[in-house]
């Protein structure tokens, strides 16, 4: 944790009230926070452990979970080719989303060095994306699949396989205590694990609001936050959330630059 | 136009009719008026074809004397008969005058104004007006029968050329009339004009422009601007000028309050009773504000003690536009006593008999607080009359230099800016639509508008660049560009639908997503919060979103003049209800402070060092200073004094700089960072216009005084090369000048508010675009365009840079046992200003440590 001292930072208070403390102090008293342990082979810091269904995921800042017991890292919406998507649409963003986006999955797989890759769907823009990826970005990603099994979930936005690249290709993944699939459902089975929503949370402290994007999880379920470089977030308390927790009974993991933050949902605020 | 004109007037030595034909003398001679010395001039100049500025103070008549030379003109040669050949005598049936006003209210204004003599002579011309809200069936019209005169606003212009058939529009063109021209040429909508001027004189190559004008420090620039550039061999030309002298010298006093002081805010609390006394005694008053949330307070606290029931209304940029124009036509009917009111109404519009301008808060500039006096009194020959009401002690002598510039007839705006990139690139993909265009020619045609006339080619080629394929090193996107260039050498539009999307984000004004604010008597609740089925209710106007997200179901704020309870958001309607509460919030609005300007900042450190300049200060500020040199020092005029002193559990250093706020909050930044490397633990800091207040948990006097820290060294010119670099990569600043920069560009297209995400992202959030962009291709011609604009925008870097060059070698320390009275304004500002955005990681740790100790002390 970085230290406690006022933030430089001139700041604010417009009209929001402070939380109320006490509260949140009964809302804590069966909370617990897990500290996270070391293996041999990865370094924790910055890290937080959340358990779903029983099994026990590393959740970390670059917006990835580690799954030790499986030696698997999971990933959600890399949406790559986002750029030229839209660009086949008049909107010349820049085009090196992808780019940017495969950095830094490299990077996390470096850290984590997985047995297994499990992409929880929306990995692609759009059906025509894998098509459009350029020889560069291309090479990278084979390289980054060589050597490892590979897991393509589909998603609303690949909802077909990508061309030529490997990997397996299912809509949804069951294994062991946990269901791997791209949307969530409200009647879901303990043990769920998706992405799609984009969660992010907003919190309010002192009248100043930070807004990251973030893993939103209780016992029965995680929703990974989405990885790609153009992807945006969606609040955890939007409809779109609705009927998928028990009413603020969940967490939210919040990203921090190198550290993640684990935030029970009453702390947090929709606007 | 009756407004501008005074009966006695002498015509100079020009004889009326050798310029005016008989129609003319007899309106004057009905009217019992003679035309002035300077419309005569601008006439005869006019009539030599001759481009001119004129320079004059309200109520000289300025807009008849624009309009004479088209006036007369029209009435001189009769529409050339359908088919035949255009010769001299003869004039075609395509406009002949356009005019181009900063407000679309300006040009509603002026036509009522110039139907007026129109009439009154019977001569047989069309004036129209053309804005945004002109209804499309009338615009198509417009197109197909042109009226002769043409009232228009900068985006209708560029709208208006960037359709295949300007040339044709425009091919009687004869005089481009640029109303307020000093409010028109300082922004990016400035340089957008700029860019279609350059095409109407292409279009029309003998076009002549009318620029009017109130006073400014340079007006050659102004000359410069209205006529092309580079060309005959010079690079510089210049129209004529007519300067006007003022008539007599405004009557500005500042409001001797006899209430206390206070020390900091903005607001004149304390003044309000009196205020509401000299509205009393006057027959009608603008009470100009500097900002909207000012306007609403003022507006809200006046009406709390109108026990007279005077009709007091209010006058801002957010309310509904049925509203303002209530607002307007009640002001013109005279059956105001006062009206609250921002820079909407800054403008010259007709405001019937205002007798008096009660300025609240800092004027923050001379020419700015000259032009505000303006409105009052439309007779340039009987003195207008203005009290200014400082809110707090520093405003004091801002207002009294304000006083003392106006006397002297000192002026002080701002210098013009170079043309922006963004600006330029909207304008190529403009004229793409318009025709195909070649390279060569279109950048003859840029250089020749003046705040693009140093641009460079290769700037300019990579600007085509952007507009055909985004411009990016990495060229993938060559199959999806908006403009080609074909074989015979010109670029040419690849698709339809890219001059539909050009047209749908014309423009530079940049307006925050808002959401409109509904009134109703009361609304229905369910379990879910607001009913479905709400309905009814009134327009109050307009609010920021950003503003309204951050309300909650029953929070209060002031809107409209009126209290109201959010109740909540129903599509793109935020639902209010009447409400009472002691304690409603304000709301802040975007971008509505203005820094203070470098003269009125000279003037105040002249009035601390010269107890001569002191003496006509009313005796609570002067005894402030004089406590200030006892307990601590006056700093003399070129010295710069930092205090440093120990208040509770921290240790406080406070510059007092005068720089303006914004050049204040770069400045926080960067000496903040260069505390933290001095080992000086500092948290955090505050900016107001005239100094800055960093405070920590070391004792800086302390480390001063033994050397470990040097103040020289704090101030050192150097930190502007790569501490702010630095800061700057990351500063949400940079983000939202981005985004702004991103839009005027065409890269996005405009938000539009309302749009609920779905859970799936529909745009690409411009700070992901700014992070990506800024890794992988730092020198994009967006990048360079934002940094520009940051430098002397949202960062004022030139000033910081000015400030630093001042301050080598005059730092005069003071190490102090406690807080000294100089200080005590900024000390209150602590937790009030903000920096908003600056979102703060150290709070997610602080949230997620205190779940830890909240969990361990259980």
């Amino acid at each position: 944790m970085s230290d406690s001292t006022d933030p430089v930072s001139s700041n604010t208070p417009t009209n929001t009230e402070p939380l109320d403390d006490d509260i949140l102090m009964a809302q804590l008293q069966e909370e617990f926070s897990f500290a996270p342990q070391q293996d041999d082979r990865h370094d924790y810091a910055g890290t937080c452990i959340h358990a779903v269904n029983g099994v026990e995921l590393v959740t970390d800042a670059s917006g990835v979970a580690y799954w030790p017991a499986e030696d698997t890292l999971l990933v959600a919406d890399l949406h790559l080719e986002k750029g030229s998507s839209f660009a086949r649409r008049g909107m010349l963003i820049p085009p090196y989303d992808t780019t940017a986006t495969l950095r830094r999955f490299s990077q996390c797989l470096d850290k984590w060095q997985p047995r297994r890759v499990i992409a929880l769907g929306d990995s692609f823009h759009d059906a025509q994306a894998s098509e459009r990826l350029s020889i560069e970005n291309l090479e990278t990603l084979k390289l980054l699949m060589r050597n490892r099994d590979w897991v393509w979930i589909t998603g609303n936005h690949d909802p077909t396989p990508p061309v030529g690249l490997g990997g397996d290709v299912v809509e949804c993944l069951r294994d062991g205590n946990l269901v791997l699939l791209h949307e969530p459902k409200e009647d879901s089975e303990n043990g769920e694990i998706s992405g799609h929503l984009h969660p992010k949370a907003l919190l309010l402290r002192r009248g100043r609001r930070v807004s990251r994007s973030c893993f939103a999880g209780d016992k029965r379920r995680m929703i990974m936050p989405s990885f790609g470089a153009y992807t945006g977030g969606l609040n955890v308390f939007d409809k779109a959330f609705e009927n998928l927790f028990e009413a603020k009974a969940f967490h939210a993991l919040m990203r921090g630059d190198n550290q993640i933050y684990r935030i029970p949902a009453s702390e947090l605020r929709k606007k | 136009m009756g407004t501008g004109i005074t009966e006695k007037q002498t015509t100079g030595e020009m004889p009326l009719s050798a310029l005016l034909s008989t129609v003319f003398e007899d309106w004057f001679e009905r009217k019992k008026w003679q035309p002035r010395a300077h419309q005569l001039k601008l006439l005869a100049r006019s009539q030599q074809g001759d481009s001119t500025l004129l320079i004059a103070p309200t109520g000289a008549g300025k807009t008849l004397a624009g309009f004479l030379p088209a006036l007369y003109d029209l009435t001189t040669r009769a529409k050339r008969k359908p088919g035949a050949a255009k010769t001299n005598d003869t004039r075609g049936d395509g406009i002949h005058t356009l005019y181009i006003s900063p407000l679309k209210a300006l040009a509603v204004d002026i036509k009522r104004n110039l139907e007026t003599p129109i009439d009154e002579m019977g001569l047989a011309i069309t004036v129209e007006t053309r804005t945004g809200d002109t209804p499309t069936h009338r615009r198509q019209r417009q197109k197909q029968k042109p009226p002769d005169i043409l009232l228009t606003t900068p985006e209708q212009l560029a709208l208006l050329i960037a359709h295949k058939d300007a040339g044709h529009f425009f091919q009687d063109l004869r005089y481009v009339v640029f109303d307020e021209l000093h409010s028109l040429v300082t922004s990016k909508r400035g340089h957008l004009l700029a860019l279609g001027l350059a095409r109407l004189r292409k279009l029309r190559p003998g076009l002549q422009t009318i620029g009017l004008s109130a006073t400014v420090s340079n007006p050659s620039e102004l000359c410069r601007w209205l006529v092309g550039q580079n060309r005959d061999g010079l690079n510089s030309h210049e129209a004529g000028l007519i300067v006007v002298e003022g008539g007599a010298k405004p009557n500005i006093q500042i409001l001797d309050s006899q209430e206390r002081l206070p020390w900091s805010g903005h607001s004149a609390r304390h003044a309000v009773g009196e205020v509401y006394e000299t509205i009393k005694k006057h027959h009608t008053s603008i009470l100009f504000v500097n900002t909207r949330s000012q306007a609403e307070f003022l507006f809200q606290n006046l009406w709390r003690i109108n026990e007279d029931n005077l009709p007091i209304a209010l006058h801002h940029g957010s309310l509904d536009v049925g509203q303002r124009r209530k607002v307007e036509a009640a002001m013109a009917a005279n059956a105001l006593r006062a009206v609250v009111a921002t820079s909407t109404l800054d403008l010259g519009i007709d405001w019937g008999d205002v007798d008096l301008v009660v300025h609240i808060g800092a004027p923050k500039g001379a020419s700015r607080l000259a032009q505000r006096i303006g409105r009052s009194n439309h007779r340039m020959d009987e003195p207008s009359l203005a009290v200014l009401v400082p809110a707090n002690r520093f405003e004091v002598m801002e207002c009294q230099a304000a006083l003392d510039a106006n006397y002297l007839g000192h002026q002080d705006t701002p210098p013009l800016r170079e043309g922006a990139l963004d600006v330029l690139c909207q304008h190529i993909l403009g004229m793409a639509v318009a025709e195909p265009f070649n390279e060569d020619d279109l950048y003859a045609e840029i250089i020749s508008a003046t705040p693009y006339a140093s641009l460079d080619w290769d700037t300019f080629e990579r600007c085509v660049h952007f507009v055909a394929t985004g411009g990016y090193a990495l060229k993938t996107y060559e199959r999806h560009a908006k403009i080609k260039k074909t074989e015979d050498g010109n670029w040419r539009l690849t698709h339809p639908r890219f001059a539909q999307q050009y047209r749908m984000n014309t423009g530079t004004i940049y307006e925050a997503p808002s959401l409109n604010v509904r009134l109703l008597k009361y609304a229905k609740r369910d379990g879910k919060g607001l009913a479905a089925t709400t309905r009814g209710g009134r327009m109050l106007g307009k609010l920021e979103e950003y503003f309204l997200e951050q309300m909650v179901y029953g929070d209060t704020f002031m809107f409209g003049g009126q209290i109201v309870r959010f109740e909540g958001i129903r599509e793109n309607e935020a639902i209010v209800t009447p409400a009472v509460s002691k304690d409603p919030m304000v709301p802040m609005y975007a971008g509505s402070k203005f820094p203070l300007t470098t003269y009125l900042a000279d003037h105040i450190r002249d009035m601390i060092a010269d107890p001569k300049r002191r003496s006509n200060l009313p005796k609570q500020v002067a005894d402030w200073l004089n406590v200030q040199g006892k307990k601590s020092v006056l700093p003399k005029k070129d010295q710069v004094l930092v205090e440093t002193f120990p208040r509770g559990d921290k240790f406080y250093l406070v510059a007092y700089t005068f720089e303006g706020r914004i050049a204040h909050q770069t400045l926080g930044m960067l000496l903040t960072k260069r505390l933290e490397r001095a080992r000086a633990r500092p948290t955090g800091f505050v900016a107001t216009d005239y100094s800055i207040c960093v405070w920590g948990l070391d004792d800086m006097g302390a480390k001063i005084a033994d050397g470990s820290l040097s103040l020289d060294g704090l101030f050192e010119e150097d930190m502007l090369g790569d501490d702010l670099e630095t800061w700057m990569q990351d500063s949400f600043m940079l983000k939202r000048t981005f985004r702004h920069c991103a839009l005027i560009a065409g890269l996005i297209e405009k938000n539009h508010p309302g749009k609920e995400k779905s859970g799936r992202q529909v745009t690409v959030s411009t700070d992901l675009i700014y992070d990506v962009l800024r890794e992988h291709e730092p020198d994009h011609i967006l990048m360079q365009a934002t940094r520009e604009d940051a430098a002397s925008g949202l960062l004022d870097i030139h000033r910081v840079g000015d400030l630093l060059a001042r301050a080598k070698g005059q730092i005069v320390h003071k190490d102090l046992e406690q807080v000294s009275p100089l200080a005590v304004p900024i000390m209150l500002e602590i937790g009030r200003e903000s920096v908003p955005g600056e979102a703060n990681e150290s709070l997610l740790a602080e949230a997620a440590e205190n779940l830890i100790n909240d969990a361990m002390t259980v």
